[in-house]
């Protein structure tokens, strides 16, 4: 017989509410729970709307961490209800827990939201295997396991929209694919079997859902429960732009490439040298803020940039060690 | 207690940009006794977007960096949180696949350097916290900053990935709610600001690219602070630094509203309390004046 004790603790939950059809506001609603230690989130909603308002609406399917449809933020920290244990939830934020909808803006129904922009951007990156399959192969296409490695666990994803509506990016620029779609973009460019792999790279790059308009803030990587780690799939993308010769010459590859050539140069980095290189006749548009910085001591020419010691070793890594061209 | 010593990894920005930040850190470590060895041989670590074109180089050349903070022997500390990011990712890497090190291996041992492992690689602020200890801070505070409401801005490439991060530290920061620059705020006696965007990114990495983005990000993290009813913001992160301090007028514009405070380094703000002069903290540097003592 199993001797695992039981235990309870009083928390108590802010609760966001809302209906669209009804409210010109949302507002929160006050729960005190004793909470044992055997539950997860999940648990907590559906007590609320059991046990104390009927009305009180939002997504549930599988329970298992599998469907992805219970998504929502603790305390701003998104997370699947079915997954996360209310222990865990208690030790990270204590015991005044507020519940809300991954995203407010969108809200329908309470925690229900609108996701209708994850989708439509989920759909334009063509997330499926595009190939040509003969009606009667010869043989089997086999994937080795190295090649299915490869993947990186972006198979892992359930679109659940945690890292979507975690990203700073996705509620300033509208057309930003956000890191869900990215990630999925990834796991159909990193498979052998894909054909599409140059257009849909192309795709990928035309300027408009900003490939190159990662923050590099890693919100998507600690929001995602399936640790598909998206930002990292990001980069990976960024990476075949070169590899497979599809980067076009912008401000952001320019950026990217041009710390390679101040560290040749310098071992540190000349930074008027990379706003330089990057913006090109751009730069025009920095140059007030930049002479304001000069009166102050903050730019450093490029003849007064003191250079790393034992910079010969430097510049001999970067010929030895250089593995992309552009 | 044991006189401590570090490996320091300024960065490039502390040598540039942001030179108060170079100077207070000198100037800090002074104070509390801490001797810093600059590793003046470092390169760039690629500052999150080398990696973007070439990773391999992006690994060598900062497992370079890291293997001259092993043959002093120290531990790596960083001033920059980009820096840590790029340092720590790879230390992280290179500890977690053999083959991996050892190719990044062939490649040092051509220029005579090996990466070992051997050195842990911190931001300065947990040196401080963790190493030093704030009860020790409060003892030695001389001025107390007692009549500042302060708001901390924390910077991603310190608190996230927290896997990552948490890894050099002792005490766990939790990304959605991280305490260590609020601390050091309470520890220096002043009036620690609550506000959202605390943890939020400053869109610093956009600046070029998506000029907009990061305007936002920086407008709403000043307009934060603000209505916190800060008096002055305070970062570990230069870069952070550079976008609060010195692109107020690009990020007023993108969100509709006039925004502007002063932004301290957190070796500024930890010098003030400590008792140093303005010119030691190098005050002179900021864009949005530092006008109040």
């Amino acid at each position: 017989m199993s001797t695992h004790k039981i235990t309870t603790q009083k928390v108590n939950f802010k609760v966001f509410r809302f209906n669209a059809d009804e409210d010109y506001l949302p507002y929160y609603e006050d729960y005190s729970m004793e909470v044992t230690s055997e539950e997860v989130v999940l648990d907590i909603l559906n007590r609320i709307k059991w046990d104390n308002d009927g009305s009180f609406s939002y997504r549930r399917s599988c329970r298992h961490g599998i469907c992805g449809t219970c998504a929502i933020k603790v305390n701003g920290r998104a997370t699947l209800a079915c997954k996360e244990r209310m222990n865990d939830m208690i030790e990270l934020f204590g015991h005044e827990l507020t519940i809300e909808p991954l995203s407010i803006k969108r809200a329908v129904k309470d925690l229900i939201i609108d996701k209708g922009d994850f989708w439509a951007k989920h759909d334009a990156i063509h997330p499926y295997l595009i190939s040509d399959v003969q009606e009667h192969p010869e043989h089997e296409h086999l994937v080795t396991p190295e090649e299915a490695e490869e993947l990186l666990e972006a198979d892992l994803c359930i679109q659940c929209g945690a890292c979507h509506y975690a990203c700073p990016v996705i509620e300033i620029n509208e057309d930003f694919f956000g890191p869900a779609a990215f990630a999925k973009a990834y796991r159909f460019e990193a498979d052998v079997r894909d054909d599409a792999h140059t257009q849909r790279l192309v795709e990928l790059n035309e300027e408009k859902q900003g490939i190159w308009d990662c923050v590099k803030c890693f919100e998507c990587q600690e929001a995602c429960p399936k640790d598909v780690n998206p930002i990292d799939k990001i980069t990976k993308l960024h990476q075949m732009l070169f590899t497979e010769g599809v980067a076009t010459s912008n401000v952001a590859t320019r950026h990217a490439v041009g710390f390679k050539h101040s560290i040749l140069k310098n071992g540190v980095l000349d930074e008027g040298g990379l706003v330089l290189y990057s913006e090109g006749l751009g730069i025009v548009k920095h140059i007030p803020v930049a002479l304001r910085m000069f009166t102050k001591g903050k730019i450093v020419p490029p003849w007064g940039i003191t250079k790393s010691d034992n910079l010969d070793e430097i510049q001999k890594l970067v010929k030895s060690s250089s593995t992309a061209k552009f | 207690m044991k006189k401590l010593k570090y490996a320091l990894f300024t960065g490039c920005t502390a040598k540039q940009s942001t030179p108060e930040q170079y100077i207070s850190t000198f100037a800090v470590a002074d104070k509390l006794g801490i001797e810093l060895v600059e590793l003046t041989e470092a390169s760039c670590c690629g500052a999150s977007h080398l990696q973007d074109f070439d990773d391999f180089l992006s690994l060598v050349l900062n497992a370079r960096n890291i293997a001259y903070a092993e043959k002093h022997g120290l531990t790596m500390v960083t001033i920059c949180n980009t820096c840590q990011l790029n340092t720590a990712m790879t230390k992280h890497r290179l500890d977690n696949d053999a083959k991996l090190k050892e190719k990044v291996n062939v490649k040092l041992r051509e220029v005579g350097l090996e990466y070992k492992g051997t050195s842990n690689v911190i931001h300065f602020l947990y040196a401080i916290i963790d190493d030093f200890g704030l009860d020790k801070i409060k003892d030695m505070v001389v001025t107390p900053l007692s009549q500042f409401n302060i708001a901390p801005f924390y910077g991603c490439h310190n608190i996230r990935p927290s896997e990552l991060q948490n890894e050099s530290h002792k005490k766990a920061e939790n990304p959605y709610n991280p305490t260590s620059l609020d601390d050091l705020i309470i520890a220096c006696g002043g009036k620690n600001v609550d506000y959202e965007a605390k943890n939020k990114c400053c869109g610093f990495h956009v600046e070029l690219q998506a000029p907009k983005t990061a305007a936002v990000l920086t407008g709403n993290a000043i307009a934060g602070a603000m209505d916190g009813n800060a008096d002055w913001m305070v970062t570990p992160c230069p870069l952070c630094h550079l976008k609060l301090d010195t692109q107020t007028g690009h990020a007023s514009e993108a969100i509709g509203r006039e925004v502007a405070l002063p932004v301290l380094h957190m070796q500024q703000m930890l010098g003030l309390a400590l008792g140093c002069s303005s010119e030691q903290l190098g005050l002179k540097h900021h864009l949005e004046k530092v006008d109040f003592i």
